[in-house]
């Protein structure tokens, strides 16, 4: 058997394994557009309804902003993870409860723990909207000057944690004057 | 009652005036929803989709047109935050080229191949020189034949 026979089996198996790569691509993942831009103006109430918040609660500390809802079942998967990094005295956890009711949302968190510092409440997804956010949950990260730094779609695992997350916080407290 | 008539013609005027705009509205509205990709369901237009973030999203398009944005404006809000992926229609800019040209070079590539084939086929000799042993055992059967 000659080589010029075997063309059309190494085209489909070439073809085979550019389609199986794409297989393995998670079609969810949407590449963000705000990366290293600042984060989008917004003026929401907050959760308690006792405050109106903006971009403002941004302005010099390095912020965890995670998106999530008493509807959202996979929020509870990285709730634990949040309540640890809760703990850390320089990191402001921001929370944007979304579609969500007031009273079902506290009800969420006296259950499950509050790791949240301050609460945006944003029942339209007018503020989920202008962040590209397809679904709950979402993090992003948020620098001192109000910028985004990173942002992590779906359930936030220990090793996106270690790999991915920390690092970048870590680096950005460092500049911390 | 003359001013009274007065008053409903101009509030009839006025009510069918703002039911007009809202029409065309609402048309805009529609036109750029078909255009505009429902990212939880990926395959669906926000406007024929019923899901929660494409609903909020239909919302958010008809607000930007009453606040006087043009159809392109809203699209483009829309693509600096959900990027290229929100249109349904991909652009064609270098990172499509491949996508939108791709088919028609295969099929001129494919059509290239055959004509080449083709006239190689026409071109090559039916039949070859014979070899002499071939030609010695073809004289021999022809002989033999006659």
């Amino acid at each position: 058997m000659s080589l010029r026979s075997l063309i059309p089996l190494f085209t489909f198996l070439a073809l085979v394994i550019a389609l199986a790569i794409g297989l393995t691509r998670d079609p969810r993942i949407l590449p963000s557009e705000l990366i290293e831009k600042p984060f989008p103006d917004f003026t929401l109430d907050n959760l308690d309804d006792t405050t109106k918040l903006d971009t403002n609660i941004f302005k010099g500390r390095v912020s965890l902003v995670n998106i999530f809802g008493s509807w959202c079942a996979s929020c509870t998967v990285e709730h634990p993870l949040l309540m640890q990094v809760s703990q850390h005295p320089d990191i402001q956890m921001v929370g944007i409860d979304w579609r969500d009711e007031r009273p079902k949302a506290k009800r969420w968190l006296t259950q499950y723990g509050n790791p949240y510092d301050t609460i945006i409440f944003d029942p339209d997804s007018r503020l989920i909207v202008n962040l590209g956010v397809v679904g709950a949950p979402e993090t992003f990260i948020v620098d001192q000057s109000g910028a985004i730094r990173y942002k992590h779609v779906g359930v936030i695992t220990s090793k996106d944690w270690n790999k991915n997350l920390r690092p970048i916080i870590e680096s950005l407290l460092e500049v911390q004057p | 009652m003359k001013y009274f008539l007065i008053l409903l013609t101009a509030l009839s005027l006025a009510t069918t005036s703002l039911a007009q705009t809202s029409e065309t509205q609402e048309a805009r509205a529609r036109e750029i929803g078909s255009q505009l990709r429902c990212v939880v369901c990926q395959n669906q237009s926000i406007e024929e989709s019923e899901a929660d973030l494409a609903i909020d999203m239909k919302r958010i398009v008809r607000d930007r047109i009453a606040a006087g944005d043009s159809n392109q404006d809203v699209i483009a809000y829309m693509r600096d935050r959900y990027g290229d992926y929100v249109l349904l229609k991909p652009p064609v800019q270098s990172n499509t080229y491949l996508l939108w040209f791709g088919p028609f070079l295969l099929v001129l590539s494919g059509l290239g191949w055959f004509i080449l084939r083709a006239k190689r086929k026409a071109t090559a000799p039916l039949i070859q020189d014979l070899s002499e042993d071939d030609q010695a055992l073809l004289n021999r059967l022809m002989v033999d034949e006659s």
